[in-house]
């Protein structure tokens, strides 16, 4: 049950299909301290450290999370997924570059795990209503200082139909 | 510092009795912000992410057992939310999808901040806490629960194992002041539970006082007020209740608002849940 070992931490886990390993991580680290400096993915990018700004957002087990909000400990054996690692998103990136959704970039990476998310759960939910105030809603957790997120939810709404389409071409195909 | 990541219940409780001040960790969305901030170091973190017991919640005898490590996510879906759907109202409140995908119910109570989003709900539906410690388990009426600013009843040894509430028997709602839908810290909020088979009212204002608290006055009066067969409410007693509300209040001025506009806000807030709850009925009749 004690993790801790002279003070520090072996951490094992899934980042991005891979089992990685790291020692020496300190017991009160993020896991997004643990993703940038023992796993090099410089993706997940270090801000406000409080859950506030969503720009170190990764999959955590299949959940969007703050990663500066999860103790790296706690990951032990988890499945992470970074930007770096998303299969399928080319939607989704394609979407932001056609609809200038990027302009410095800080941000992107986050918001492209919270938009992944997004669309491809509404996707399989054909109920689920995409109207600006639920896309809103879904991506109050990520903050733009640049693209006023017209742009943003613009580039939502392109890859929720590129995904959505691409969904009905996959059941044709069956 | 340790880390201590017990892997069932009975071990998170042997933990936390050897380790009396380690500091419990779900969902980490307050304890990280700490850790993040705070040179200061806890002598160990207890990980409660692997007790699988915390992430269930059951009905029996229509009172909805909610273990402590379910998340604000989790409150939202179907089954919880249609059982509670003032609880799933606050839980939509709090953070983002990415906080509420982690954030805790056990949490929340654990923090015990006066601005929690769910307290408010407890307090008028009447939760109960259920503690445990290897001594054994203590159930805390959620009125006794809040002892100060960030400080609970629960004894070193404790852990949050479940949180008890009834079925909603009634209309009941949660309105919040923020300065945004997302991402706030109250500037005050209130819950109002309407209990039709037991013809009660039940409050809870949250951020408007060192603890989250009840209007008992409030109640008293509504549940006088109101005409329990048609489920109505004339204006003029509307109002009045929402005096009472903000009476009970004892709120301060701080960086989010000040005292006397807390207390505005809630008589709004209890007028306008109130008529969100008996809306075709407020007409002074």
């Amino acid at each position: 049950m004690r993790r801790t070992t002279d003070g520090v931490i072996r951490l094992s886990l899934t980042v991005n299909g891979e089992n990685r390993s790291a020692a020496g991580v300190s017991p009160g680290a993020s896991l997004l301290t643990a993703l940038r400096e023992q796993f090099g993915l410089l993706s997940v990018k270090n801000a406000c450290e409080q859950g506030e700004c969503g720009s170190c957002t990764v999959y955590l087990d299949g959940d969007p999370v703050c990663s500066c909000l999860v103790a790296a400990a706690q990951a032990e054996g988890r499945q992470v997924l970074t930007a770096e690692g998303l299969a399928g998103a080319e939607a989704v990136q394609r979407a932001f570059l056609a609809c200038g959704a990027v302009q410095c970039g800080f941000c992107t990476p986050g918001l492209v795990v919270a938009v992944h998310d997004l669309v491809h759960r509404t996707a399989k939910d054909p109920s689920g209503d995409l109207d600006d105030a639920a896309i809103r809603e879904a991506l109050a957790g990520n903050l733009c200082r640049c693209t006023g997120y017209e742009k943003i939810i613009e580039a939502v709404r392109q890859a929720a139909a590129e995904v959505r389409s691409e969904g009905r071409g996959q059941e044709a195909a069956r | 510092m340790e880390f201590l990541a017990p892997a069932d219940w009975a071990e998170a409780l042997q933990a936390k009795a050897a380790h009396p001040d380690a500091v419990p960790i779900a969902g980490g969305t307050d304890v990280m912000v700490g850790l993040n901030f705070d040179p200061r170091r806890p002598t160990a973190l207890l990980d409660l992410g692997r007790v699988a017991e915390l992430r269930d919640w059951e009905v029996s005898e229509g009172v909805v057992r909610i273990g402590a490590a379910v998340t604000f996510a989790r409150l939202l879906q179907s089954g919880l939310a249609d059982r509670l759907p003032a609880l799933a109202t606050a839980a939509r409140t709090v953070g983002s999808p990415q906080i509420r995908n982690r954030a805790t119910l056990g949490g929340n109570l654990g923090t015990a901040s006066p601005a929690g989003d769910a307290h408010p709900v407890l307090l008028a539906a009447g939760a109960v806490v259920e503690a445990e410690s290897v001594r054994g388990v203590r159930l805390i009426p959620i009125g006794d629960f809040f002892t100060g600013v960030k400080r609970n009843a629960l004894a070193p040894d404790e852990l949050i194992r479940a949180v008890l509430l009834p079925e909603a028997a009634g209309p009941q709602q949660f309105a919040k002041v923020g300065s945004r839908n997302a991402m706030v810290i109250a500037v005050c909020s209130l819950s109002v539970a309407v209990d039709t088979r037991r013809r009660t009212i039940g409050t809870g204002i949250g951020s408007a006082g060192p603890t989250p608290l009840t209007a008992p006055e409030a109640e008293i009066f509504l549940a006088d007020a109101m005409d329990w067969d048609r489920l109505t409410v004339r204006a003029g007693a509307a109002e009045h209740f929402g005096g009472l509300v903000a009476q009970a209040a004892s709120p301060i001025d701080d960086v989010r608002g000040t005292a006397a506009y807390r207390r505005h806000a809630l008589a709004v807030l209890a007028f306008r849940t109130l008529s969100w709850m008996c809306r075709r009925e407020m007409a002074d009749v």
